[in-house]
């Protein structure tokens, strides 16, 4: 305990921290609840002096417009496929990476990468990787690739597919957002897991060993149990992430969130919310705060499953 | 089973490739373990005796020399494969299991002929309980127990598979003295109730003394003697021995001997017939010491301890090895504790002689 007269230098030490978190977190976060409730607010009318009403008007038009569901599928869409995808990658990785003793070190920094790497940059190299010859909306037909992934394709007789350009299906370019979101998730991952496989105490599996267990056995029963708090980590925060996806969607195809002739079509949350900002500051926070909502409820979710389920 | 150990040697690389110079953990260890025998494995830290535990679970492999058990060569066969049962230092219980799933753990692991059902699994695992006495908590995670119920729990898992060899790595070194001394009765109540050939690694010589049938006392991964704990207290074979073992320790004296006689600070002490003149180091165990008007070792009184059964007494003198002279009377004896002097006669057996240089043991 801390003696009461000396709490105030305590505060002191705190008080930058304090007044960065009123001024960038708390502050901004009370608007976004204020403007989610006003009624066709803007900023420049709210200069004005302009009186606005208050109500739930911005939640209906954001529920009720066709678009903003397109996001929310999207989003939980591509949560739900790379989380577990990226989680189970990772996991097998570190166990792998745990189990080596030669090139460890070089490979752990080749996993960890794509973590410095600038995500719109990885996401231009992908494009490039996907791509086809033809990228207008007129040439919907593929007529020759260019991509490094139709040409491996190609050694084992797969004709071309058209991941990214225009004419793409929907199943494709989700196909593409996945790859690209799990191998950039994975570096952190790997990071997390091995951090904690390393920490594990050896004589587990000596233990192990001298009752003859089986390898696979191994795994299931013990290695995974005793990652469990650092597995539970890496799937929550990468459902806070998943939720948040946008820039890896810009980098691939570009802001207009889609391939050319359908644009919008992989539009996230994110991007909804970004894209309202310019005209219908109201919705965008009334989006803002539906997101908080749906990633608060899964979390709670995540929590209480990983509680039976975590060792601590 | 019958274990055997045959010129057992371990040497480790050096870690620092710069200054050079492997570790020679254990040298040629040679030694047969009896069927159903508890043998304890004594020595300092780092004298190689956990290594020596290792090699014979298989966990590390020896740089050369043979393992067998019983007539069975091991000394190739990996960890899994030994039929071994192993408790680790700190217990190694997987802490996300209760204590019916750790000790069925090993069992889930039989495949082929020796496969369990779910029931005769349970089944063994409680006897395996009932035997270390843990059944009732069953339920429990390890982090739930108290050490000494960790321990239990850890025996109870290296048992259920009835190994060949049960082997135990400082099974006492995390408990504190009153658990200390319940837990290493109980393991000499369980090895004798299951017959197990038993194995364990200790430093504390009293723990070895106390429980085992047979002590190896080990030193820088030499074996340094081999016998029963009392023989070996009654004749060790060199001043390394003599003064790791015993509680108080032997009272180490300089001394030298001539004419067949030993003269400890000038005083002739004893008379050791058939010993040739030199000098020699002197160890005499506390109670190898009477209380005599007429004895030849004078020393200086500090302090008498008196403990009921027996007076503890503390004496100083210039030849004395160690800071103070240690010495247990019957309590029957009486001393003036206001004393400047004690004067002490010798009981000859209780009365070792080394050589001052290779501190090997001269029978006299």
């Amino acid at each position: 305990m801390v003696d009461s007269k000396q709490q105030w230098k305590a505060w002191i030490y705190l008080a930058p921290a304090i007044v960065l978190l009123l001024i960038f977190t708390v502050w901004p976060i009370i608007n976004t609840l204020v403007m989610a409730f006003t009624e066709d607010y803007s900023s420049l009318s709210a200069l004005g002096g302009k009186e606005f009403t208050y109500g739930i008007k911005n939640f209906q038009k954001v529920i009720e417009y066709k678009g903003f569901i397109n996001c929310l599928k999207n989003t939980l869409l591509l949560c739900v496929l790379t989380v577990p995808i990226s989680t189970i990658l990772a996991l097998v990785i570190a166990v792998c990476l745990n189990s080596i003793k030669f090139l460890q070190r070089f490979l752990q920094t080749i996993f960890f990468l794509p973590y410095v790497t600038n995500s719109i940059a990885i996401g231009m190299v992908f494009a490039a990787m996907f791509n086809i010859v033809g990228n207008t909306a007129a040439d919907v037909q593929v007529v020759e690739t260019v991509g490094i992934i139709n040409n491996a394709l190609g050694l084992f007789g797969i004709e071309p597919i058209n991941w990214i350009n225009a004419g793409s299906t929907y199943a494709a370019n989700i196909a593409v957002m996945t790859v690209y979101i799990v191998w950039n998730a994975l570096p952190f991952k790997i990071l997390i897991l091995l951090g904690g496989l390393q920490s594990v105490n050896k004589q587990y599996y000596d233990a192990a060993k001298i009752d003859s267990t089986p390898r696979i056995r191994v795994f299931t029963k013990i290695t995974v149990p005793l990652l469990s708090p650092m597995l539970a980590y890496v799937v929550i925060t990468g459902f806070i992430g998943g939720f948040k996806e946008y820039s890896s969607i810009v980098g691939i195809f570009g802001d207009k969130m889609g391939p050319a002739g359908d644009y919008g079509r992989l539009n996230t949350m994110v991007g909804y919310i970004y894209d309202s900002i310019k005209n219908h500051q109201g919705r965008a926070s009334a989006a803002a705060l539906i997101l908080f909502g749906i990633i608060f409820i899964v979390t709670m979710i995540n929590l209480s499953v990983s509680k039976k389920k975590t060792h601590y | 089973m019958k274990v055997e150990l045959r010129n057992l040697t371990k040497i480790f690389p050096s870690r620092n490739k710069k200054v050079g110079g492997e570790v020679i953990a254990v040298n040629d260890f040679t030694f047969t373990i009896p069927d159903g025998t508890l043998v304890g494995l004594l020595g300092p830290s780092g004298c190689g005796k956990s290594t020596t535990l290792y090699m014979i679970s298989g966990l590390q492999k020896p740089s050369s020399g043979q393992i067998f058990f019983g007539e069975e060569d091991v000394t190739e066969l990996s960890p899994e494969n030994r039929g071994v049962g192993l408790v680790f230092q700190n217990y190694a219980l997987y802490p996300h299991m209760t204590v019916k799933q750790n000790i069925m753990f090993p069992l889930q692991n039989l495949k082929g002929a020796d496969k369990l059902t779910k029931d005769q699994m349970l089944e063994r695992a409680l006897e395996a309980a009932k035997l270390v006495q843990i059944d009732d908590l069953m339920d429990r995670k390890p982090s739930e127990l108290s050490g000494g119920q960790q321990q239990r729990v850890a025996i109870a898992r290296a048992l259920v598979k009835m190994p060949r060899v049960l082997l135990l790595d400082e099974p006492l070194s995390n408990l504190d003295a009153r658990l200390r001394l319940q837990t290493r009765e109980e393991i000499r109540r369980i090895q004798k109730e299951t017959g197990i050939t038993t194995v364990f690694v200790t430093h504390d010589q009293e723990e070895a003394m106390s429980i085992s049938d047979m002590i190896v006392v080990m030193k820088t991964g030499i074996v340094q003697q081999v016998g029963k704990p009392q023989d070996i207290y009654d004749d060790p074979t060199n001043l390394f021995v003599a003064k790791f073992l015993g509680t108080p320790p032997i009272n180490v004296f300089k001394g030298n001997v001539a004419g067949g006689k030993l003269y400890i600070g000038g005083a002739a002490v004893l008379d050791v017939p058939g010993v040739s003149d030199r000098d020699v180091t002197v160890g005499i165990r506390p109670e190898g010491f009477n209380l005599d008007e007429n004895g030849a070792l004078v020393c200086e009184l500090s302090n008498v301890e008196v403990m009921g059964r027996d007076i503890s007494i503390v004496s100083k003198n210039e030849a004395s090895l160690n800071p103070v002279i240690r010495s247990i009377i019957n309590s029957d004896s009486k001393i003036d504790a206001t004393a400047k002097t004690v004067k002490y006669s010798l009981k000859p057996h209780k009365v070792f002689i080394f050589d001052a240089k290779t501190e090997e043991r001269i029978h006299f």
